[in-house]
C-alpha cells in the first residue's frame, strides 16, 4: 500500500512529457525527481540558477558550490547549463518554463493559490514561488487533501494571502485529480477504493463529476 | 575607482574601508557564492547599524546568520529567510527590519542598478499583498508596477577565480547573484579562491570585467566549508 505522498509523485509524475522543461517546488515537489522514469528527456530548472540537474548519486561526494533552490547539493545531467539568478527568473517571466509543481497551504476552485504566508504564524519570505505561479504556464498543485486537522485545503475561496490569481491548472491530492475550468474544479481521478461521496465530504469547493469518465489512480 | 594594478589587497585592508551604516549587498544562493571569509573579517573588525541586501539570510551559524546573530544588522533586504530560525526570531521581536521581495525581483533590482538605471515597470504581484505600498502607473494601455533599482554603498561577493587587476570568473551555481551586486554597488570587494595576475585569464572566459571591481582578495578555499551543510535529497 503505498503512503498518501507517494500516491500523489507516482500520479504527478504521469503529468511529465519527455522534452519539457519543468520546475519542481521546494518540499514534496522536489521528490517527484525521484519517480520520473530515466529515460525522460526533461530538464529541470532550479530557481538559483539551473538548467538541467538532478539529484547526486547516492553516496556520492558532493561539490559545494552546486545546489538547487531548496539547498540539496545537486547534480547535472547532459544538456544542462548554470547561469545567474536575473537570468534564472527572466526565463521563468519569459514563459520559459513549461511546467512547475508545487505545494500548497491552500487552493480553490478558481485557480488561485496560497503557499507563502500564514499571517501571524509563517512568514519566511516568499522565494521564487510568486512568479513561477503567475507565469509558467501549466501549474501542477501536489499537497494533502485535508490539513493536519482534517480541514479541507480545497476551498470555494483562498483565505490566506495569495501566491498569484487564478494560476492553477491541476491539482494532485492523495485523494482525487482535479483539473480547473471555466466551470469550475473537474474532477479527473479519483483514488481507488474512493466514492464520491466521501471525496465531497473533505472538500469545500464544489466538484463537477462524470462518474462515466473518471478515472483511478 | 582603485586602480587597476593597486586592487590587489588583504582582507583586513578591504573590510577596513567599510563604515558603520553602510548598506552592503552580499552574494550567495544559500551557500554557494557566500563570500564567507570577507563576512568572518566583518564580524571581527566590529562595524554597526548594517544594512544587508543579500538572496536569504544563509543559516544562524555561517555567513550574515554570524552578523544578524552578533547584533550588528539593523535592516535586511532579501528574498527568503527559513533556513535561519534567528533572523525570523530577531525579525518577530523587531530587532531586525527585514524587507521581502519576490526572488525575481530581488535580482532584477539589483540587475538594474548595474545596468545604470533607476527601476523598470512589472506585471510580477499585481493583485497580491506586495502591490501594497508599491506605486502603479498606466503605460501602453495596461497597469504597471513601478520596481525602484537597488543599490548599495558596497558589495561583497565571491568568485572561484580573479586575477590581480579584478576580472572575475564564477563556478557552478555559486554565480548566483554575484555578477549582479558586482555591478550595482559603489564600492565592490571581491574574494576569490585563487587570484592570478594578469594575463593569466582567457578574455573570453570572464564574467565580471574588472572595470567594475574595487579591490580583489584571495582567500582561502577551506573557508568554502563553513557552508558545507547536511542535504535530505
Amino acid at each position: 500500500m503505498p503512503s498518501d505522498q507517494e500516491r500523489i509523485l507516482a500520479r504527478a509524475a504521469r503529468e511529465v512529457v519527455s522534452g519539457q522543461v519543468v520546475n519542481l517546488g521546494i518540499g514534496l515537489p522536489t521528490r517527484l525527481f525521484h519517480y520520473l522514469p530515466p529515460r525522460l528527456e526533461v530538464l529541470v530548472h532550479s530557481e538559483n540558477g539551473v538548467l538541467g540537474c538532478q539529484p547526486l548519486d547516492h553516496g556520492a561526494s558532493p561539490d559545494l558550490e552546486m545546489i538547487d533552490s531548496g539547498g540539496a547539493y545537486i547534480d547535472t545531467r547532459a544538456g544542462a547549463s548554470v547561469f545567474d539568478s536575473a537570468l534564472s527568473f527572466a526565463m521563468i517571466r519569459r514563459r520559459r518554463v513549461d511546467l512547475t509543481f508545487m505545494g500548497a497551504f491552500e487552493v480553490d476552485q478558481q485557480g488561485n493559490l496560497a503557499n507563502w504566508k500564514i499571517p501571524g504564524k509563517f512568514s519566511p519570505g516568499i522565494g521564487g514561488a510568486m512568479e513561477l505561479a503567475q507565469k509558467v504556464e501549466t501549474l501542477v498543485v501536489l499537497c494533502s487533501h485535508n490539513d493536519k486537522h482534517g480541514n479541507p485545503k480545497i476551498l470555494r475561496r483562498c483565505r490566506l494571502p495569495l501566491t498569484a490569481p487564478r494560476c492553477v491548472s491541476r491539482i494532485i491530492t492523495e485523494k482525487a485529480v482535479m483539473q480547473v475550468t471555466d466551470a469550475g474544479l473537474e474532477v479527473v481521478d479519483i483514488a481507488e477504493g474512493l466514492d464520491v461521496a466521501t471525496l465531497r465530504a473533505a472538500t469545500e469547493a464544489e466538484l463537477i463529476v462524470d462518474e462515466r469518465r473518471l478515472g483511478r489512480f | 575607482m582603485t586602480l587597476l594594478n593597486q586592487k590587489q589587497t588583504s582582507l583586513e585592508a578591504a573590510i577596513a574601508g567599510i563604515p558603520d551604516g553602510a548598506s552592503i549587498m552580499v552574494g550567495g544562493f544559500g551557500s554557494p557564492g557566500t563570500p564567507f571569509a570577507l563576512l568572518d573579517e566583518l564580524l571581527a573588525q566590529g562595524q554597526r547599524h548594517l544594512t544587508l541586501i543579500k538572496n536569504d539570510a544563509n543559516e544562524p551559524d555561517i555567513g550574515i546568520g554570524r552578523l544578524i546573530r552578533a547584533g550588528r544588522v539593523d535592516r535586511l533586504i532579501t528574498s527568503h529567510i527559513g533556513l535561519n530560525r534567528v533572523a525570523i526570531e530577531e525579525m518577530n521581536q523587531g530587532r531586525l527590519a527585514v524587507e521581502i521581495h519576490p526572488q525575481g525581483l530581488l535580482a532584477e533590482k539589483i540587475r538594474c542598478a548595474g545596468a545604470g538605471h533607476y527601476g523598470f515597470l512589472t506585471d510580477i504581484g499585481l493583485d497580491t499583498e506586495i502591490a501594497e505600498g508599491r506605486r502603479e502607473i498606466e503605460c501602453e494601455g495596461r497597469t504597471w508596477a513601478i520596481e525602484p533599482a537597488i543599490h548599495a554603498d558596497v558589495a561583497l561577493v565571491h568568485a572561484d577565480l580573479a586575477d590581480a587587476y579584478g576580472n572575475l570568473i564564477y563556478r557552478g551555481t555559486a554565480i548566483n547573484l554575484n555578477p549582479l551586486m558586482a555591478m550595482a554597488a559603489d564600492h565592490v570587494i571581491a574574494q576569490a579562491f585563487r587570484v592570478e595576475p594578469p594575463g593569466q585569464l582567457a578574455p573570453a572566459s570572464i564574467h565580471t570585467p574588472c572595470a567594475f571591481v574595487s579591490q580583489v582578495v584571495q582567500v582561502d578555499p577551506a573557508t568554502r566549508e563553513q557552508g558545507r551543510r547536511a542535504h535530505a535529497v
